[in-house]
């Protein structure tokens, strides 16, 4: 983790990425391993004196406070000597609520906003006591779409503008490409990769990985001689270094091709079409095996129960 | 209006038909039913409270005055109080600390403590006196040491404190586990991450969320702690001026007869019933939310 990134922890559900965040916040304790913020070992550091700023995926705001009560509450849990005057705290206030765009709402409750607002608040409340790491749980797992979508872009202009470190966990693949600097898989609570959005889906280091990040399609393989061979025909793909005997090939549904029956890898027949994003995507049954899905923006081969051919262009290996 | 311009299509012959009654009783059955209920209302509950208060009036209101000024009487009503007054903060701090502990953290034993806690409701209240008498009276189990030392527990006050104690030690932790157990942790926790002390996190957070349904609590054990006539009947001794707490003198006055006195003074409990039920009701028509667990505000 490096100061002033913005990371994400991906991972399915159960991966151990929530338990992870409390870990760092100190809210729950490993069972092995240690905690470093800096140069300093915070692993025996109680919570309250890790200066982490949590927020959570429910916001837990307190209910019975108003939305300014709510942002001053850890200035105003300091010890005397440590607390700001008041009317700095007020100034504070003012600021972060500045930077949330809710400048009107101080004197509201948690009750009378929306799902969207309510996040903004409880993440100004994390940002008030000046966090050396914010950590956000799955922060817009409770939202709709459309909000989420409006959340992440400010999410990120807001760290552009703080340069606050910071770590969110998220199963959203596509939240975590498009927001953070870096990406560290989870899966089952071991660390599978840790790299830019860009390293991940271009490198990704094993299976899991590549399965998290997006749709894909499995094959078997051969590799012989550096190649990679699918049903006795050769592919654009290099295998693995000393690697030889059956492997298994994986593409992205962009990574398939329609092509002629002599010059194809998979044969299949058409079972479903469909438009998403201006793309098609064309489900195909394979006689024997799992079903593939081709993204294409050739609309011609459609009809179903048509047989078609199928050529990989692109994909990993992996043994 | 002419016919020519009716908007809708004539359903005189169809088959829709206006709704029924998702009730399907009939007329008298529901009103038997209620004038059942009513009856048995009347008859068990009302008439016996109306006949408390005309008992107590029968002579007029000096003779109802006299049973309060009666030293005996003033006595009882000081004891009463004293062992509410202590009886009450105790279960008042026990049973949030208990709900607390339960509610917040996971341990082992969680569920045998759940299960002792509702053990003074399953107890017959003689037995839960009887258990202080066989611990602490003369011959229990203390009781040479506390002879030794001239410490009275048993037929004195400090019996029926405790005796008290137990009786009315489930309703606070009762009402206050669903409670923040439905409420989670998250807020807690939140304020721990931003820095604040356990004990702060629990006056400026957890405390403001439940405070209604404590106050909830703590008037049905006040309530309870008041009336209990069992398990405080079995250690108190019935000294009169000394051990008697209002339901004891209530009794005593019973038995001797003294109809007016017995019922005027049992007409200041059931006064505190009624203020009790007033009180209970508006807090549930106000915040039933913040009362039981179940329905979110949010």
């Amino acid at each position: 983790m490096r100061a002033g990134e913005l990371l994400a922890l991906l991972g399915p559900s159960g991966s151990g990425k929530t338990t992870l965040l409390r870990i760092i916040a100190g809210l729950d304790f490993p069972d092995r391993g240690r905690i470093i913020f800096g140069r300093d070992d915070a692993t025996r550091v109680p919570v309250q004196q890790r200066a982490v700023g949590f927020v959570f995926q429910h916001y837990a705001l307190f209910k019975h406070m108003t939305v300014a009560e709510n942002i001053a509450y850890g200035l105003n849990a300091r010890k005397r000597s440590e607390r700001p005057e008041k009317a700095e705290i007020k100034r504070r206030v003012g600021n972060l609520l500045d930077l949330i765009k809710l400048s009107g709402f101080a004197d509201r409750y948690p009750s009378q906003l929306s799902g969207g607002q309510r996040q903004r608040i409880a993440l100004a409340r994390a940002l008030a006591v000046e966090p050396r790491v914010l950590l956000l749980d799955e922060p817009f797992g409770a939202l709709d779409a459309q909000v989420r979508k409006d959340l992440r872009r400010w999410l990120r202009e807001i760290h552009d503008r703080t340069g606050q470190t910071t770590i969110f966990v998220t199963h959203d693949q596509d939240e975590a490409l498009e927001l953070s600097d870096r990406v560290a898989v989870l899966d089952r609570g071991r660390l599978e990769q840790v790299g830019t959005p860009d390293e991940v889906q271009e490198n990704p280091v094993s299976p899991t990985v590549l399965k998290f990040l997006g749709d894909t399609i499995e094959v078997e393989a051969i590799a012989q001689n550096g190649q990679v061979l699918v049903s006795g025909r050769v592919t654009p793909l290099t295998a693995p270094q000393g690697v030889s005997g059956p492997v298994k090939l994986y593409a992205r549904p962009w990574q398939l091709q329609f092509a002629d029956a002599d010059t194809a890898h998979l044969h299949g027949t058409v079972r479903s079409s469909y438009r998403t994003q201006g793309r098609q995507r064309i489900e195909v049954d394979r006689e024997g095996a799992k079903t593939v899905v081709v993204e294409a923006s050739d609309t011609a081969r459609l009809a179903q129960g048509r047989e078609v051919g199928l050529r990989i262009v692109g994909g990993w290996v992996f043994p | 209006m002419s016919e020519a311009v009716a908007p809708f299509p004539d359903t005189r012959d169809d088959t829709i038909r206006p709704p029924q009654s998702v009730v399907t009783e009939r007329r008298y059955v529901r009103w038997l039913l209620i004038a059942v209920a009513l009856t048995f209302l009347a008859l068990f509950l009302v008439l016996p409270l109306i006949t408390v208060f005309a008992q107590a009036l029968a002579k007029g209101w000096g003779a109802y005055l006299a049973a309060f000024t009666e030293a005996d009487a003033r006595s009882a009503i000081v004891l009463t109080l004293t062992v509410a007054a202590i009886a009450v903060p105790f279960n008042l701090v026990f049973g949030v600390a208990a709900a607390w502990a339960i509610a917040k953290f996971e341990f082992r034993g969680k569920n045998l403590l759940v299960t002792l806690i509702d053990l003074p409701f399953s107890v017959s209240p003689v037995v839960s006196g009887l258990i202080y008498v066989l611990v602490f009276g003369s011959r229990g189990l203390f009781g040479p040491y506390l002879v030794e030392h001239d410490i009275q527990i048993i037929f004195a006050v400090p019996g029926i404190v405790l005796a008290t104690v137990f009786v009315t030690f489930p309703f606070v932790a009762r009402q206050l586990i669903p409670l923040m157990q439905e409420q989670g942790t998250a807020e807690e926790e939140a304020a721990l991450t931003l820095g604040a002390s356990g004990w702060h996190a629990f006056r400026t957070v957890t405390l403001p969320n439940i405070r209604w349904g404590l106050l909830y609590a703590v008037l049905l054990c006040n309530a309870r702690a008041m009336g209990e006539f069992g398990a405080v009947s079995v250690v108190s001794g019935h000294i009169r001026g000394l051990t008697n707490t209002l339901p004891l003198h209530v009794e005593i006055l019973y038995n001797e007869y003294n109809f007016v006195a017995a019922f005027a003074v049992a007409s200041l409990l059931a006064g505190l019933a009624l203020v009790t039920l007033a009180i209970k009701s508006f807090l549930e028509w106000r915040y039933a939310d913040d009362i039981a667990a179940g329905t979110r505000r949010h």
